[in-house]
């Protein structure tokens, strides 16, 4: 599904490289857990992924489906089904939760040249995936994440994940902040999500998240590459014995 | 200062004194207020309109931008639009003449035109101050209006909806409302043309809030793409009192509303939000002078602007400290978005401070929309054009989205939209 060969990428306004010639592939149905240091690219690499302009590709490629996407915008990728639930989602005061929502679907369906969905159609998604992921419906009536503590934006970062149904689901270090009850909902909600035609590439510090959504495949980022790869048992001996030994071995 | 003394009259100021000298003896009014009247045209004709010269005006040059006066013209049926809020009392004036035997329960209503036959408006036909132009020009030339009282402790649920409706022409209107003490009403000042040519509109609303009343007052302004608004609120608050003020601009070609505000009595609050909605050739100028006269009083002011084509925009906010007002806290923000390269946007702040023990701050900004914000919504699946517009809606509705009124605050969100649909 997803393809990056040689991806070399820096920000834009500075010209500081962070991404120096990753290599990564994951399939349809794959959990792919990205683990590193910080400061080694983990989140760099979710805005690229995502098309955000703050950075710039100078060498390499992104393959999803066999296309390469570099050349589209956030919402062209958005539309083709990639999905990048923010570490910090922004709060945007004066757009209704229930107004954006609406509109992000049906830009998506009407992009696709689906049929945009019926208000009671809407409403009735909504309030089912939000019972799913125990979100209070007040806080739809809110504006966009305003005043959401930090694990509520969280939950709204999974419930639009829900409703929008991508193929390629990105989390950025979803679990940051969030108490163990909350990390279980968030967790059950990206689980339920599993399918063999959707791929989930969960970026995390900790192990602990791959407790509750368990990868097919670890890679450990890092300085911009993926210097070791393997299955979740990796995990668990980043966890016992933290990152210098893989970093001392790729050096 | 008036420095223009000698200069030649323009042809707008010549059509004024001719409009006055053509409708002498038509114009209501008994002796006191003819004689009101026949002084402000004498200081119109000595001193003219005002240039840039005058520090008040120095960003709205009305000698120059005032090109013409529309003549008179009889005033034509024009059908009364439907409230913003259903179930409004609507009470209208159509070309300048306030309907007959309109009626709001628990309000008392009068036309003006009654208190300028009388003479009880004439010590109102007075200008605040030299710089005074819509003063003047208003009155001079008003002819009608409505004279609103909220009895003490009136609960009025609805909101009162003044219509100010006209065709092509002059028109010069004002409304004397007193809100009693304990009252609590919703006003909508709302100015809306009918005519396809040329308006010139002078509105002067005066207002006063008594001990603790509780008082909603929105200017709603959407004349026509050639009219010329000249409005002005005044604005006594007493104690306890609280006001919401809102001024909404979504139209006209030369547009300058005056907010002379006194906080004159201790414990009080305004709430002051201005919605500046600028396109095309235009240009629009908001005016606030706020004195703060007494201790112990709030208010914050928070204005946002969004400027499209060649438009241009002036906000001068000048808040006036007493020496007395201790403890005043007053707040005040000015936001722009500029859309286009030539889109202008003056913001002058000023703060005159004589009290020792008082918070008081300004600031503004001018900026394009939020990259994270735009970004964000496009990461969802929305094109980036119809992201700006919904973070342009937003920028301006947050600010709508404060009144408690959820009718109103959804009719006021549907002028924006609309509005911004058909500049963006």
């Amino acid at each position: 599904m997803l393809e990056i060969r040689n991806l070399h990428a820096r920000i834009a306004e500075d010209g500081t490289e962070i991404i120096r010639g990753l290599n990564l592939t994951v399939k349809a149905g794959e959990v792919a857990a990205i683990m590193g240091p910080n400061g080694s690219g983990k989140s760099t690499l979710s805005y690229i992924l995502s098309g955000r302009e703050d950075y710039e590709v100078t060498e390499g490629e992104i393959l999803y489906n066999g296309e390469s996407i570099l050349e589209l915008d956030p919402a062209e990728r958005a539309s083709k089904g990639i999905f990048l639930a923010f570490q910090y989602p922004v709060e945007i005061p004066g757009v209704a939760t229930m107004q954006f929502l609406k509109v992000a679907m049906n830009e998506q369906r009407k992009a696709r040249g689906e049929a945009e969905l019926t208000t009671p159609d809407f409403i009735r998604r909504v309030k089912e995936a939000a019972a799913e992921l125990k979100i209070n419906p007040d806080m739809l009536k809110r504006p966009l994440n305003v005043g959401f503590s930090g694990g509520e934006k969280k939950r709204a970062e999974i419930l639009q994940m829900a409703l929008l149904e991508p193929q390629l689901c990105v989390l950025d270090e979803t679990d940051s902040g969030l108490d163990i009850d909350a990390l279980k909902i968030v967790a059950d909600g990206v689980n339920a999500l599993r399918s063999p035609d959707r791929a989930v590439i969960v970026i995390t510090h900790y192990q602990r998240l791959l407790d509750y959504i368990v990868p097919d495949t670890v890679h450990v980022l890092y300085k911009g590459q993926i210097i070791r790869t393997g299955d979740k048992s990796l995990a668990h001996e980043l966890e016992a014995n933290g990152y210098a030994d893989i970093i001392g071995e790729a050096a | 200062m008036n420095m223009q003394t000698t200069s030649r009259q323009t042809a707008a100021e010549s059509a004024l004194i001719e409009a006055y000298n053509a409708q002498l003896g038509d114009l209501p009014g008994n002796g006191a207020v003819i004689s009101a009247r026949d002084r402000l045209v004498d200081d119109l004709k000595t001193n003219g309109l005002p240039t840039r010269r005058v520090e008040a005006w120095h960003y709205t040059d009305l000698k120059t931008l005032l090109r013409a006066i529309p003549g008179a013209v009889p005033a034509a049926v024009i059908d009364t639009p439907e409230p913003l809020v259903e179930g409004s009392a609507v009470i209208t004036t159509r070309h300048g003449h306030a309907d007959p035997k309109v009626s709001v329960s628990d309000v008392l209503v009068n036309a003006f035109s009654e208190m300028l036959s009388e003479g009880t408006a004439a010590p109102g036909l007075s200008v605040i101050d030299r710089d005074d132009t819509i003063g003047k020009i208003n009155g001079s030339f008003v002819r009608d209006g409505f004279v609103l009282e909220f009895p003490a402790g009136a609960q009025i649920e609805k909101p009162v909806e003044i219509q100010v409706l006209h065709g092509d022409g002059q028109v010069h209107t004002r409304f004397p409302v007193s809100f009693g003490a304990g009252s609590r009403a919703t006003v909508i000042e709302r100015h809306l043309p009918t005519g396809k040519g040329d308006a010139f509109v002078t509105s002067v609303s005066d207002i006063s809030l008594e001990d603790g009343a509780d008082v909603t007052w929105i200017i709603l302004q959407q004349q026509g793409a050639s009219d010329t608004h000249l409005g002005q609120l005044r604005v006594r608050v007493g104690s306890n009192a609280k006001l919401r003020l809102y001024v909404i601009n979504a139209g006209g070609r030369l547009v300058r509303q005056e907010l002379r505000i006194d906080v004159a009595g201790e414990g009080s609050d305004l709430q002051l939000r201005g919605v500046n909605l600028l396109g095309g050739e235009t240009h629009t100028d908001v005016t606030l002078v706020l004195g703060h006269h007494v201790p112990n009083t709030t208010s914050t002011e928070i204005f946002r602007n969004v400027v499209f084509d060649r438009a241009r925009g002036v906000f001068q906010g000048m808040i006036k400290v007493a020496l007395d007002a201790q403890k005043t806290d007053a707040r005040m923000a000015c936001n722009t978005l500029l859309m286009s390269d030539d889109a202008e946007f003056s913001a002058k702040p000023e703060l005159e401070i004589f009290a020792d023990d008082v918070q008081c701050g300004h600031g503004a900004t001018v900026a394009d929309i939020d990259a994270n914000h735009l970004y964000y919504l496009m990461a969802r699946g929305v094109p980036r054009n119809k992201a700006r517009a919904m973070l342009v809606n937003a920028f301006v509705a947050e600010i709508v989205e404060e009144l408690e009124d959820e009718q109103l605050v959804e009719a006021l969100e549907a002028i924006i939209s609309s509005w911004l649909e058909k500049h963006a």
